[in-house]
């Protein structure tokens, strides 16, 4: 039985010993979206959005659907993924389960605890109702198997005028319980007007066996909200994972995205914001540093449908070894989308000859008083920079990073949490496998 | 300090230094002058150690050590400093951090201490007082949208930070105004002791008016054709170099 026969025949298991009330409406959703699944299937090579990021060496494991035992885990186990010198609420995650003993919830001010919860209590029946699978649903074939699946994740509830006064980091590990699981993560976040929240994302494998998260992620953000979401991918060779994260933006408000891809086995990133008003700003920022046979996929959107917005794009990758990157920037400015200024940047760094990077910019633009931008660029280390630094007595090893660092230095800029901002740098420098003696 | 015997050189097969024999002791300055493509800056390059030339035949040694098996910054480190006709701009890292991870990898491969935080503040401050550079100057990216003086006057401020053993100053008065000249030739005075030698590479006599050297070296065609006092660069100026042909 291949992978997608197990899931589609897993589903009404799934169903029933499920945690819902059949009559829900998610309940309908769900089953919606199994149909579309076995419709669909896995997307494969021949689908222009899949075309340099083959998934079909990954489907052949025989994934776990949930993980059969409750492993527990210490503290001690999961402290070094979290920012911990900061204040923050927690959500973790093991293996597709919420440990409330590890976490540190809220419902004062603002809601931050678990989808569970939302899809069943009558509290939160009109918010997911309002936007439960509302943006999710026009996406791929992934999206609708996590939208079968969903279970648990973050629920993330602001009402307006609210700041959230501290970070939210929501980290989903695995323990190693299966030897090959699938986890599928579904989170919602809904930002109430004016209001503000930094939220960081992490998704970690504990153990050598294999992992695969297809998580999905919508994220609401009302008039003049500002919300930061930060990606951390840093996982272990033996872990992939399908991202796909949908925004809605009102009128004025900020969505920035950033998305630190730093290592696993096949990491997809399916990025997407939708414009529901004027005056808005949406930022996307990614670094990916690659080594070995790591692959990332950077597929992001902007669809500008309404006038005077903006949108900032700026991804940069370094590639290694053999490792291999995929940058798809779609921007599509619809014909009421006048006065848009949408800007994108791919800037790629290939060090060894057997590393890659397809890159594609997509610009349609259909409005004709706009300023759009888009610049892309593949090279390599500056030789001449390098003998420059070296005839100043800082080691080739040093000096290539010095570069690199340097290379990086926008995106990792526009980090505003200044402990991520340290804990990024050093990430970096553990990649690149120096030690600097300052931050850039 | 630094013993050039007939030093042969090329870059992608084609031979650019044909036998260069130079000897600098400590505490002099020698000017080499010549003509464009005579092998100027090879020289200056193979010297610090650039890596796409080809060491063909000869030898460079710096205080009785062969510089041959040596990665530009071992050279570096043992006090070969290079001043760039032609500096480099790097993005994204400041005047300051680049010029703190210099001297701190150098003071690493010596065996010392990092130089703590207060000492680089006050060191950095007075070699960029010497050069008369604004400390505003100091948190730019390294040589991102400087003008052509800034950007010698930045190569002299780190010499001055590095205090090399011997310092070559490619092309250092090229894209200089007279001012800047000036102040570049009045720091590089400073930095001279009987301990350390300077190497001035030079198209023009103009700035031996402010280096003044013990000696002047005439490159031809890869080869030092003339040796003189200070009085050959003037007649060089006056005469061109065709007599020497």
């Amino acid at each position: 039985m291949d992978l997608k026969e197990k899931l589609v025949s897993s589903f009404l298991a799934f169903e029933n010993k499920g945690i819902l009330d059949l009559d829900s409406s998610v309940h309908s959703i769900r089953t919606k979206a199994i149909q579309n699944f076995e419709k669909e299937g896995f997307p494969s090579k021949k689908d222009e959005e899949w075309k340099y990021t083959n998934l079909k060496p990954l489907l052949k494991h025989d994934f776990s659907l949930f993980s059969a035992t409750e492993k527990s885990t210490g503290f001690k186990n999961i402290e070094n993924y979290l920012i911990n010198d900061i204040e923050s609420y927690t959500l973790i995650f093991i293996d597709g389960v919420f440990s409330s003993f590890l976490s540190d919830t809220t419902h004062d001010d603002c809601d931050v605890c678990v989808l569970s919860s939302a899809l069943n209590r009558p509290k939160y029946k009109m918010v997911v109702d309002n936007y439960f699978n509302t943006i999710a649903k026009n996406n791929n074939s992934l999206s609708e198997l996590n939208t079968a699946f969903t279970k648990e994740g973050a629920f993330i509830n602001i009402p307006k005028n609210t700041i959230v006064p501290k970070p939210i980091q929501i980290l989903n590990f695995s323990t190693g319980s299966e030897k090959e699981i699938l986890l599928q993560p579904r989170n919602l976040v809904v930002v109430g007007e004016n209001s503000h929240v930094q939220i960081i994302e992490r998704h970690q494998n504990l153990s050598k066996n294999t992992t695969l998260t297809n998580s999905v992620t919508e994220i609401f953000v009302h008039k003049r909200a500002i919300v930061d979401y930060y990606k951390i991918q840093n996982d272990t060779e033996n872990s992939s994972l399908i991202d796909s994260t949908f925004v809605s933006q009102k009128q004025q408000s900020v969505a920035s995205v950033h998305t630190y891809s730093f290592g696993g086995n096949i990491t997809r990133n399916n990025l997407e914001f939708y414009h529901e008003g004027e005056h808005i700003t949406t930022n996307l920022n990614g670094i990916s540093i690659l080594n070995g046979k790591q692959h990332v996929d950077n597929h992001t959107l902007v669809n500008h449908k309404f006038p005077n917005c903006e949108s900032h794009e700026l991804y940069k990758g370094i590639y290694a070894d053999k490792s291999t990157g995929v940058f798809n920037g779609k921007v599509i400015v619809q014909q009421e989308a006048q006065k848009t200024n949408a800007f994108q940047q791919n800037n790629n760094i290939l060090i060894d000859d057997g590393a890659s990077i397809n890159a594609k910019p997509q610009l349609e633009i259909f409005a004709d008083d706009v300023k759009c931008s888009h610049g892309c660029t593949i090279g390599q280390l500056d030789e001449s920079a390098l003998f420059y630094m070296q005839s100043r007595g800082i080691p080739k090893k040093e000096a290539k990073a010095l570069l690199l660092f340097a290379f990086g230095n926008d995106v990792v800029n526009k980090i505003k949490i200044p402990q991520l901002k340290t804990r990024i740098t050093k990430l970096i420098a553990k990649n690149l496998g120096v030690n600097l003696g300052f931050e850039l | 300090m630094l013993q050039v015997k007939n030093l042969h050189a090329s870059i992608n097969d084609k031979e650019i230094l044909k036998g260069i024999n130079l000897e600098i002791k400590a505490g002099e300055v020698h000017a080499i002058m010549g003509p464009n493509g005579s092998g100027k800056s090879t020289l200056s390059a193979v010297i610090a150690g650039k890596e796409e030339y080809e060491v063909t035949a000869g030898s460079v040694v710096l205080n009785g050590e062969d510089l041959a098996d040596l990665a530009p910054e071992e050279r570096a480190h043992k006090g070969v400093f290079l001043s760039f006709q032609y500096p480099v701009e790097i993005p994204g890292v400041t005047v300051t951090n680049f010029i703190k991870t210099a001297i701190n990898e150098t003071r690493k491969a010596k065996g010392q201490e990092e130089l703590p935080a207060k000492d680089m503040l006050k060191l950095i401050r007075e070699k960029a007082d010497l050069l008369e550079i604004d400390r505003k100057f100091l948190s730019r990216s390294l040589n991102e949208g400087f003008s052509g003086g800034e950007k010698k006057r930045n190569e002299i401020f780190q010499m001055a930070m590095l205090e090399p053993k011997l310092a070559i100053l490619d092309e250092t008065d090229s894209g200089l105004d007279i001012d800047a000249l000036k102040v570049v030739a009045n720091g590089v005075n400073k930095l001279k002791s009987s301990d350390n030698a300077v190497l001035v590479i030079t198209h023009y006599q103009r700035l031996l008016d402010y280096i003044v050297p013990d000696f002047v070296h005439v490159l031809y065609n890869g080869k030092i054709v003339k040796s003189g006092g200070k009085e050959l660069a003037l007649e060089l100026e006056e005469k061109g170099y065709d007599w020497l042909k």
